[in-house]
């Protein structure tokens, strides 16, 4: 298994999609981070798909509002990055090589999980620190401050990286069960960008439906921060799980696609 | 490194109403090359594809040693296999793909380097494979394949590409292989282009066996064409009758089908028939090999393209 992990962990890391993800994921969130930022220290209600209601978070609320965007806005990419692992072996036919080495089809699919973990690290911590470096200038210098001395900051960016790793880890399966690479790519965005989004707005409207979008991927992510880019800012009631069951959730989602993955993409004929 | 021979055993495979391979059986012998030959579209590389565990038979099995591919712990140490080129990522260089492999088959950097320089890679090592021609495509395959110094090593049309020079190397490099004592698989559609490298042939057409043995045997099955000249060519016609050869003119020799020139030239001699020229016709193996495998094909579209009912 140390074998196969660190074959994985080449495999990712010797081509150049990784870091192009990574390079555009730094830009986008820095670029978010600072206008959120902005738009929450001057108090107004420029920005944000929840602006102009009632509430605006003052203080260190404004500050892990920021500090939390690096999930929900910037979750695609590492979604996206971990599919990678599957559908490019699948576009360039490279499955062979690796099944030939390790024909053990469940072990590749392990070990692409496990090693995934560390792409998922970099992009955590990355993602994680652009909203940072984005946002927290803007608040000091024209809020109420940074407060990145806070025990509560910290362990909210704690979290972040756990859960920016963990879409990584989702991403892997879904890749795997969906390893056409072009599929793969328009499903991720499109759920992330579109049907999420507005599964989790009617979820948050209409009552019946909010113990069903709490189990959305994107909710139980938000759990596990304990911030609700849709609820909290829109001043919404959708209720989140909480954080255990958030992070229960998002791995069972990695569970059920990589267990998938295993007994339709890669019970197939390889040819 | 312990000689493992390759076992097919009633092996088919079916995608819905292809049948691809048909009930194949062949073993494959330790210390020789052997030529695993077919037309196009014969089920050679569903065969291999089968025989690494990458495609899932219908029926029957194929064994490396006296177990599945998958069965080998570490397989890569046993089996090196390259199937159809161009199976590389286009954005890895030629030894950042050798590298991805190497945690599995077990070995180092200093390996990967070393595979690099026996199949002549190590000036475009360092480039990505997108910019690789065919050939050198080609010899990455047959790297990956050695990166373990296996043992068994199956090719699949491993001389596409191959300039001339390569492909001389590549036959040395697969007799050095079969001299060590390995078990050496290569696949191809042309006779010609194993035909001085294999000990032994396996062909197949339409999925199906229709000839195994050691190349000599497909020469007995070449057709002995004996030409003749002679002044009394009625004489030679007698001499053939009397042994059951047939002959035929062409032009003004007579050709004699079924002997051999000295069988010819001894019988001459006895009777007192004075010969002119008596020459072997060289045996043409891929002859040999078309009729073997256009027969089954040819007999198929012979028998749908006669309209029925309709012989006189
Ligand atoms: N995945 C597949 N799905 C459907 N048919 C297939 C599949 N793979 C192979 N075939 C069919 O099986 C037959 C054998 O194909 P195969 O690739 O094994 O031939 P081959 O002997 O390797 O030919 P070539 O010399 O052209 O490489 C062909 O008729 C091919 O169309
Ligand atoms: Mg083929």
């Amino acid at each position: 298994m140390r074998a196969a992990l660190l074959t994985e962990y080449r495999k990712l890391v010797s081509t150049r999609m990784w870091w192009v993800l990574l390079l555009v994921m730094v830009a986008y969130l820095l670029f978010i981070a600072v206008v959120m930022a902005f738009s929450l220290a001057t108090g107004g209600g420029a920005g944000g798909p929840g602006a102009g209601s009632a509430a605006v978070p003052q203080g260190v609320d404004a500050a892990t509002t920021v500090y939390a965007l690096a999930n929900p806005i910037g979750y695609v990419f590492p979604l996206l990055v971990g599919s990678l692992a599957f559908t490019t072996e699948f576009r360039h036919r490279t499955i062979t090589s690796s099944l030939l080495v390790e024909p053990r089809r469940g072990v590749l699919v392990v070990a692409k999980l496990v090693s995934s973990v560390v792409i998922g690290l970099v992009f955590g911590i990355v993602g994680t620190a652009s909203v940072v470096l984005g946002g927290a200038p803007v608040l000091a210098a024209a809020g109420d401050g940074a407060f990145l001395a806070s025990g509560d900051v910290w362990s909210l960016l704690a979290w972040s990286v756990v859960v920016l790793t963990l879409w990584t880890v989702v991403g892997v399966a879904f890749g795997g069960l969906v390893p056409n690479q072009v599929a793969a790519i328009v499903v991720i965005v499109a759920f992330t960008q579109f049907v999420e989004p507005i599964a989790r707005v009617v979820g948050s409207a209409v009552d019946a439906l909010s113990g069903v979008a709490q189990f959305l991927p994107g909710a139980a992510a938000d759990a596990v921060l304990g911030t609700s880019f849709f609820g909290g800012l829109g001043g919404g009631a959708t209720d989140l799980l909480p954080r255990w069951a958030g992070l229960a959730v998002l791995v069972a989602y990695a569970l059920v696609f990589a267990v998938a993955a295993r007994s339709t993409t890669l019970r197939k004929d390889i040819g | 490194m312990e000689p493992a021979a390759i076992a097919v055993d009633h092996l088919t495979k079916r995608f819905g109403a292809v049948t691809a391979v048909d009930d194949l059986s062949f073993e494959v012998r330790p210390g020789a090359v052997t030529g695993f030959l077919g037309p196009n579209g014969s089920g050679k590389t569903t065969t291999l594809r089968m025989l690494l565990g990458l495609v899932r038979p219908t029926a029957g099995r194929a064994l490396v040693g006296d177990r599945p591919y998958v069965a080998i712990p570490r397989p890569a140490r046993t089996v090196g296999a390259a199937l159809e080129a161009s199976s590389f990522h286009p954005g890895r260089t030629g030894l950042g793909h050798l590298r991805t492999l190497a945690p599995q088959v077990g070995v180092d950097d200093a390996r990967c380097h070393e595979v690099l320089e026996l199949v002549g890679l190590v000036e475009a090592k360092g480039r990505r494979v997108q910019g690789y021609s065919m050939g050198m495509r080609q010899r990455l395959g047959l790297a990956s394949a050695l990166l373990g110094d296996p043992p068994v090593v199956i090719l699949d049309e491993p001389a596409n590409g191959l300039d001339p020079q390569g492909i001389v190397w590549l036959r040395e490099l697969l007799r050095l292989f079969a001299s060590e004592g390995r078990t050496i698989l290569v696949s191809s559609h042309v006779l010609a282009e194993v035909q001085t490298t294999v000990d032994d042939v396996v062909i197949i057409t339409g999925g199906r066996l229709v000839h195994a043995s050691p190349l000599s045997g497909l020469e007995d099955l070449a057709e002995r064409l004996v030409v003749v000249r002679t002044p009394t060519p009625e004489e030679v016609e007698r001499i053939a009758a009397q042994h059951g050869w047939t002959v035929t003119h062409d032009g003004g020799s007579l050709v004699v089908r079924g002997a051999t020139a000295q069988q010819v030239g001894a019988e001459a001699f006895r009777v007192g028939v004075e010969l002119h020229q008596l020459v072997d016709r060289s045996v043409e193996l891929e002859d040999v090999f078309l009729r073997l495998t256009a027969s089954a094909e040819d007999l198929a579209t012979r028998a749908a393209g006669t309209p029925r009912g309709r012989v006189a």
